[in-house]
C-alpha cells in the first residue's frame, strides 16, 4: 500500500463546479487535492461537449466547455491543486478525529478533514451493449477494457464498436489472437482514418474479419462464451468466440457513492441550501450530483455553491477562527493569494 | 403549432403541440414521454433519445448527419429509420410527424 496523502479538502470529481470550489477554498487557505475517474479535468465538459458553446456563464456571452475548463484551471492555479487522474473513489470511512480516510480503485490513500462531492452525474464507465444476458459473461469472457494483452493470446476474440479503442484493439490484438473478427453496425467508423485502412488491408489479407451488423445474442455456460449472434444486413451470423470486447463509449453511474452511507433522493444527495452538506457532518455536495428543493442543474448554480459550502469548510477546518467577508477587488489579503499583489 | 405523435414502447399515443424551431427531443421532455432520456441535454452526445421514425415521414425528416450517425452507434436496436431525436427540428412541413419510442435507450 502506498503512502496516505493528506490534505486539506478531498474533491470528488474535476468538473467546471470541483475546480471551482478549489478557488473558494484557497481563499480561505484550504489545501485541495482532487480525484477523476477521466484522465483530465473537465468533467463532462471535457468528455462530452468540449467544443459546444455554452451560454449561460455569467460574463461569456458564449464559452466552449473545453474553453471554460481551460479559463478554470488558469483561475485556480495559484492555489496550487493537486490532481489524481484514472482513479474511482471505491470507498469512504470516517476517522475518530473527525476527518475522513478516503480509498481509491487502486488502493491509494486519502485523509481528508472536509470532502466535496462534486462528482456530476457519477463516474464515466464503459457502457454496457444492449445484448440480452451479457452480465453474465462480464468479467470471465466479455471485458471493456484490456489490462493485459497477454489475457486475449490464442483466444477467438470479438471487437464491438466503431470508434477508436475497438479499432486499436482490433490491430494490437490481431498479433495474439487465434483470430479477431471486429463487428460494427456500418461500414464507416468514427476511428482515424489510418487505422480504417490499415483494418481494411487486413481484411484483404484475411488476417482478421469484418462483420457489419449488431450483436444481438450470446452462447456459453458458465461465463464462458462460445459463439455471438450477429444480426447483419443479409440476416444472422453466428460467430464463434471465447472472448469478446464491446467499446460502446462511456455512461456516468453514481458508483461506489450510493455505498457511503448517505442519504440518498432518487440517486442524488440531498444537501441544505446553507452549507451545501451532506446528512454526514464534514461531507458536502455541490454541482449536478446534489439535490435540494428547487434545484436547477447549471454550471452557475454550483459556482454559488461552492462558495457557500468554503465557508462551512472553513468552520470545520478552522473551529473557533473568525471567518472575515472580503472582496478579492479590494482586499489585499486575498489578493497575495492570488499572487496579484506584489 | 405543429402537431407531433411519439408512440411509447407500450403503445400509448402522445399527441403534442410543438413549436416550429424546438427539436423533437424537446418536446418529448417537455411532455413527460415515457422513454426519451436524453442524458446529454441534446448536445448530440449521447444516444439517449433515439426515435424511430414512421416509414410514411422518413423522406420528410431526412437522414442523420454524420456526427449523429456516430453517436448512433451507441443506441440500442438501431435500424434505417433510427434518429436521435434532439438532432430533428420542427417545422411546417413536419406538421403530423409520428416517432416511435424504442424499447430502451442504450
Amino acid at each position: 500500500m502506498t503512502d496516505t496523502i493528506k490534505t486539506d479538502v478531498l474533491i470528488v470529481g474535476a468538473g467546471p463546479v470541483g475546480l471551482f470550489a478549489v478557488f473558494e477554498l484557497g481563499l480561505f487557505d484550504m489545501k485541495c487535492h482532487l480525484i477523476d475517474i477521466l484522465d483530465r479535468p473537465g468533467g463532462q465538459c471535457a468528455e462530452l461537449y468540449p467544443e459546444k458553446p455554452i451560454y449561460d456563464i455569467p460574463g461569456w456571452p458564449s464559452i466552449s466547455a473545453q474553453g471554460l475548463v481551460d479559463k478554470l484551471l488558469e483561475q485556480i492555479a495559484p492555489f496550487k491543486p493537486e490532481f489524481t487522474y484514472n482513479r474511482m473513489v471505491s470507498s469512504l470511512e470516517k476517522l475518530d478525529d473527525g476527518g475522513f480516510r478516503v480509498i481509491t480503485d487502486e488502493n491509494e490513500v486519502f485523509e481528508a478533514k472536509v470532502v466535496v462531492i462534486a462528482a456530476g452525474g457519477g463516474s464515466f464507465q464503459p457502457k454496457r451493449p444492449p445484448i440480452p444476458g451479457i452480465e453474465a459473461y462480464e468479467g470471465k469472457s466479455v471485458f471493456y477494457s484490456v489490462r493485459r494483452m497477454e489475457d486475449f493470446r490464442g483466444h477467438d476474440i470479438v471487437i464491438v464498436g466503431g470508434g477508436d479503442s475497438a479499432l486499436d484493439w482490433t490491430l494490437n490484438l490481431q498479433q495474439v489472437a487465434k483470430s479477431v473478427t471486429l463487428v460494427h453496425r456500418r461500414p464507416e467508423f468514427r476511428a482515424a482514418p489510418d487505422s480504417v485502412n490499415k483494418m481494411y488491408a487486413m481484411q484483404e489479407r484475411k488476417e482478421l474479419a469484418f462483420q457489419v451488423g449488431q450483436v444481438t445474442g450470446l452462447t456459453g455456460a458458465d461465463g464462458l462464451l462460445s459463439s455471438a449472434t450477429i444480426k447483419g444486413p443479409d440476416g444472422d451470423v453466428e460467430v464463434a468466440c471465447t472472448r469478446m470486447l464491446p467499446f460502446f463509449g462511456l455512461t456516468m453511474k453514481l458508483g461506489p457513492i450510493a455505498d457511503w452511507g448517505l442519504n440518498l433522493h432518487e440517486n442524488l444527495i440531498p444537501v441544505d441550501t446553507e452549507k451545501f452538506q451532506t446528512s454526514v457532518p464534514g461531507i458536502f455536495a455541490v454541482g449536478d450530483i446534489n439535490w435540494y428543493p428547487g434545484k436547477l442543474k447549471l454550471i452557475l448554480s454550483g459556482f454559488h455553491e461552492v462558495a457557500l459550502m468554503a465557508q462551512a469548510a472553513k468552520r470545520i477546518i478552522s473551529p473557533g477562527e473568525r471567518i472575515v467577508f472580503q472582496y478579492t477587488t479590494s482586499s489585499t489579503s486575498l489578493q497575495k493569494k492570488l499572487g496579484v499583489h506584489d | 403549432m405543429t402537431k407531433l405523435t411519439f408512440i411509447a414502447h407500450d403503445g400509448t399515443h402522445f399527441d403534442v403541440d410543438a413549436e416550429n424551431g424546438s427539436t423533437v427531443m424537446e418536446n418529448a421532455i417537455r411532455n413527460a414521454v415515457p422513454g426519451i432520456e436524453a442524458e446529454c441535454g441534446g448536445a448530440c452526445a449521447c444516444a439517449t433519445c433515439h426515435v424511430y421514425v414512421d416509414e410514411a415521414w422518413t423522406a420528410e425528416v431526412g437522414e442523420p448527419e454524420a456526427m449523429e450517425e456516430d453517436m448512433l452507434d451507441f443506441a440500442y436496436d438501431v435500424q434505417p429509420n433510427s434518429r436521435l431525436s434532439c438532432q430533428i427540428k420542427v417545422r411546417d412541413a413536419l406538421d403530423g410527424l409520428v416517432v416511435r419510442v424504442p424499447a430502451r435507450q442504450g
